[in-house]
């Protein structure tokens, strides 16, 4: 029994940036994690992918190294190698939040916590003792969410020929083939990867375009190149007869009204994620839940106990590792009696690292349109840039909307080579309320990627130089 | 490093400040936050603190000068120190958009400032993160000779360039020129107070729109008295005021409801309690002060601000009360009426009466207010009008008590009665809901034990 100022259930982005910021603040703070500190981001997800993908793109680079007038020899591919470089850097993130607990003097209490009141918790530890903890002042509910299966379509995950993003995170060689059901970030990234090892990749998405809630054009383009790349993408896809083999699965695709069967080694289902929170107690201290299942908080992350609160994933989406980080900064400052800046939810930059890369932020035109704000758009395709054309990677565009009377950001598109990284000018502008005129008049250096927003910039005021 | 003393923004509103009277002199060691200076705003007199450590080298605003705020108003540094180069500057206002001069003068001064090799750049940075009086410096847009433009200036717009002293956002710039907003008046609400895009719009919504500063013209030197009258430069609160009431009386639409109410019990109650001691001792306007604040938390369709494009109903009654001054009107609030007991608001009443006339009054303790009262009872005054405080629903007019021959069962008897008399912003209150209003104010004050219920 110990007894802390603040108690984190779970050390993700989410609790664990919420930990170092109380414990920076001088509160006495303590994380249940049974895991790897990190969670699924520092684990099973952000981190080691984007490890994979950077294997993806040399891969890919390789082909036109020849153009370059660097001519390799055999190129051999070796997604067991990938792998297990990818696990390599994980445990070093995770190893890196551990030093950072031990900077800040926070303690990991390794095992898996319940609420027994809304100031105490029970742990259960990996060797299956129960201990009881209490916090003065609070407790968070910091627990993720995790993969789920489409049991409802035949597709309950069983981690052999059908899986989710944590077996293919770990898999020792890619599969002949693979279908995967799901075009949003995770199904992206993953077709980029496996097609990039060699793959025959099925892309499948339920809705009219892959990466739903990007910007249609941003959709579009990533679609064309993923096509060029001879990955199979259905969109508007109707999935049915799934039929589950030992090293095979069958199944009818129905999309551009056309109606094939198809057979792949593995699917690996990359649709939806639900949040975790049964088995911690919510019910027993009258934790309030939303509509979609997760745990409703206010604009302080309280839930609707006083004095529990709740952020990251658990809390409701966009399950985004920077969201969540920044929720647990708020809830920390909360805590510690800080008047913290509100969150602001409509401006959190959105990234997915496929080749091309597409980053965005604020609203997609779609959005302008359906809320009926009257707007102005530019556009600046890479193909126009010359740093773009100095490194051979003319895909994408930056695709800025301005409001049509103050020009202010309303949304920025990037898909293209660091486009995640190109993202974060519009960000700060858009978190400052700079229009595209101040955006414009910031020198951007020559040659850059970055031009390219400059110029967007510019073309939405019908002003563009160099296209 | 020098430190420079501005003429600060001592109140939301206030733009420009008279220095009553130096609390320092030069020579002087201060330390940061201590006074150095009196200064009347628009409001209130109020101190104006030291911002850092050192000997005040030097006074640059003399005692009763008016200047407008981000005015340089003196210099701290040590006492060794070679501070020439910002007195250079003196008396000259911080750059207020399109003032060139005083502008270059300022970029003059940065360069050379104490001698510091801290390059301009560096302090505008700095000035970002730190407390307001730095920020106005650092805000300033440096008039470099050979630079591009300092501010963003927009295509064909007429969007001002960041004004020195004010904090705000490029988007919220445009949509205050567009408004015809003066960023002075505005509140922000970003980070360190900057002006964002949702201060503009509610102060265009509150219609706190003060008209732009340049139209003020700077206060002339006391004209000496001489034949039949004498002409007296209006104080800062005289123009808060005659700005304010005429905001008011235009455009409002505003009608008047007017009705006696029966004080026996009220004066039956207060001498119960002053028979229980002094001490328990209550005015009959502490008592009406209690009533309306109870009857308006059940009618919070008086208790409202008019945001010309929604109404905002209040949960919380924050009272205004009118106190005369020798100065003029000014309306401290008590927070939370409703939920005051009559020995607290007859407390805070009579504190804040007394600061009010003393001017000491703190800014958050005449802002904030969610209907008011105005009292000229002890005037003799049987009944009278009162201007709506904007952006409220309406103000409660209270005329003398007196002993009057009323009818009561068809018997002549005399009675203690009260005259008040409401006036109602049209767009909020309909003339019935007004009149359910006094009625409840009525039950309340005709039977005073209910405001115990």
């Amino acid at each position: 029994m110990a007894s802390f100022d603040v108690i984190f259930i779970g050390g993700g982005p989410a609790g664990y940036v919420g930990a170092i910021r109380a414990a920076q603040l001088g509160l006495n703070t303590a994380v249940v994690e049974r895991e790897g500190l990190g969670g699924t981001c520092v684990i099973w997800g952000c981190i080691p992918a984007k490890a994979l993908l950077e294997a993806a793109y040399i891969a890919e680079k390789m082909k036109k190294a020849p153009d370059f007038g660097v001519t390799p020899g055999e190129v051999k591919l070796d997604y067991g190698v990938a792998m297990k470089r990818s696990r390599a850097v994980s445990t070093q993130n995770s190893k890196g939040v551990e030093f950072l607990f031990k900077k800040n003097k926070i303690t990991w209490i390794k095992g898996t916590a319940k609420l027994t009141g809304k100031n105490s918790v029970s742990v259960k530890t990996a060797d299956g003792k129960e201990e009881k903890h209490d916090a003065k002042k609070a407790v968070v509910i910091s627990t993720g969410s995790r993969v789920k299966g489409l049991p409802q379509i035949g597709l309950e995950l069983n981690k052999k020929t059908v899986i989710s993003s944590d077996e293919a995170l770990v898999l020792e060689k890619t599969p002949k083939s693979i279908a995967i059901v799901g075009a949003g970030a995770v199904g992206c990234e993953f077709a980029d990867v496996f097609s990039a090892f060699g793959s025959q990749v099925t892309l499948l998405e339920v809705m009219p375009n892959i990466l739903p809630v990007e910007d249609a054009d941003s959709s579009k383009e990533v679609e064309r190149a993923f096509k060029k790349r001879k990955i199979d993408v259905l969109t508007g896809a109707k999935i049915s007869n799934v039929k589950v083999g030992k090293d095979a699965v069958t199944m009818t695709v129905e999309a551009a009204g056309e109606k094939k069967e198809l057979k792949v080694d593995i699917v690996l289902v990359a649709a939806g994620r639900a949040p975790n929170i049964e088995e911690i107690g919510l019910k027993e201290q009258g934790v309030q839940l939303t509509d979609r299942g997760f745990i409703k908080i206010g604009e302080r992350m309280e839930t609707s106990v006083k004095g529990l609160y709740a952020i990251g994933d658990v809390a409701g989406p966009p399950m985004l590792a920077h969201k969540g980080e920044r929720e647990g900064v708020v809830v920390a400052e909360v805590i510690a009696g800080q008047h913290p800046h509100l969150f602001d939810y409509t401006n959190i930059p959105g990234a997915t690292y496929c080749h091309p890369e597409v980053a965005s932020v604020g609203l997609t035109e779609q959005q302008c349109k359906e809320r009926k704000i009257e707007y102005k758009v530019g556009k600046f395709p890479f193909s126009a840039s010359g740093r773009a054309r100095t490194s051979g990677e003319t895909e994408g565009f930056v695709k800025i909307i301005r409001g049509a009377k103050y020009g202010e950001i309303l949304g920025a598109h990037i898909v293209g080579s660091h486009a995640t990284e190109l993202i974060h000018e519009l960000v700060v502008a858009r978190t400052n309320e700079y229009t595209v005129e101040e955006v414009d008049l910031a020198i951007h250096a020559h040659p850059t990627l970055a031009e390219a927003v400059a110029e967007a910039s510019l073309d939405s005021l019908g002003k563009m130089i160099h296209a | 490093m020098a430190t420079k003393v501005f003429m600060e923004a001592l109140s939301p509103t206030m733009e420009e400040g008279r220095l009553v009277k130096w609390l320092k002199n030069e020579g002087d060691t201060v330390k940061s936050g201590e006074a150095l200076a009196e200064v009347e705003t628009d409001k209130a007199i109020m101190e104006l603190v030291a911002r850092g450590d050192g000997v005040l080298r030097k006074r640059l605003i003399n005692e009763g000068d008016t200047a407008p705020v981000g005015t340089l108003a003196g210099v701290i540094a040590t006492a060794d120190e070679n501070i020439d180069a910002l007195v250079a500057g003196a008396g000259a206002p911080a750059p207020a958009a399109g003032a060139p001069t005083p502008e270059k003068v300022v970029a003059t001064q940065q360069e050379t400032a104490g001698a510091s090799s801290i390059p301009r750049r560096a302090e505008e940075s700095q000035g970002e993160a730190s407390t307001p009086p730095q920020q106005k410096v650092a805000a300033t847009p440096p008039a470099s000779p050979g630079g591009g433009p300092a501010a963003p200036a927009p295509s064909g717009g007429n969007i001002q360039p960041p004004t020195g002293d004010v904090r705000s956002s490029p988007l919220a710039r445009r949509l205050a020129s567009e408004r015809g907003l003066d960023l002075h008046s505005v509140q922000g609400s970003g980070p360190n107070g900057r002006i964002i895009k949702r201060d503009i719009e509610a102060a265009a919504a509150a219609g706190a729109a003060a008209p732009s500063a340049a139209a003020v013209t700077p206060s002339a030197p006391v004209i000496p008295r001489e034949g039949d009258y004498h002409d007296e430069p209006l104080t800062s609160i005289r123009k808060t005021i005659a700005r304010r009431l005429g905001e008011s009386i235009g455009p409002i639409p505003t009608f008047y409801l007017t009705a006696e109410f029966d004080l026996t019990r009220v004066m039956e109650m207060r001498k119960a309690m002053t028979e229980l001691g002094d001490q328990f001792k209550v005015s009959v306007n502490d008592v009406l002060l209690k009533a309306t604040a109870v009857a308006l938390s059940q009618h919070p369709e008086v208790n409202a601000h008019w945001l010309n494009d929604k109404i905002r109903y209040h949960n919380r009654v924050h009272l205004g009360m009118a106190v005369a001054t020798d100065d003029g009107l000014i309306v401290p609030v008590i927070w939370d009426a409703d939920r005051k007991r009559m020995s607290e608001i007859s407390r805070e009443a009579k504190e804040l009466a007394k600061r009010a006339r003393e001017r000491k009054l703190k800014p958050e303790e005449f802002t904030g207010s969610t209907f008011s009262v105005s009292n000229l009872g002890m005037f003799g005054i049987d009944q009278f009008t009162a201007i709506i405080n904007p952006p409220e629903a309406g103000i409660l007019a209270i005329g003398t008590s007196e002993e009057k021959l009323v009818v009561v069962n068809g018997e002549p008897v005399v009675r203690s009665r009260v005259r008040v008399t409401m006036s109602c912003d049209h767009r909020i209150i309909d003339g019935a809901v007004g009149a359910k209003f006094l009625q409840t104010l009525r039950r309340l004050i005709e039977n005073p034990l209910m405001l115990v219920y």
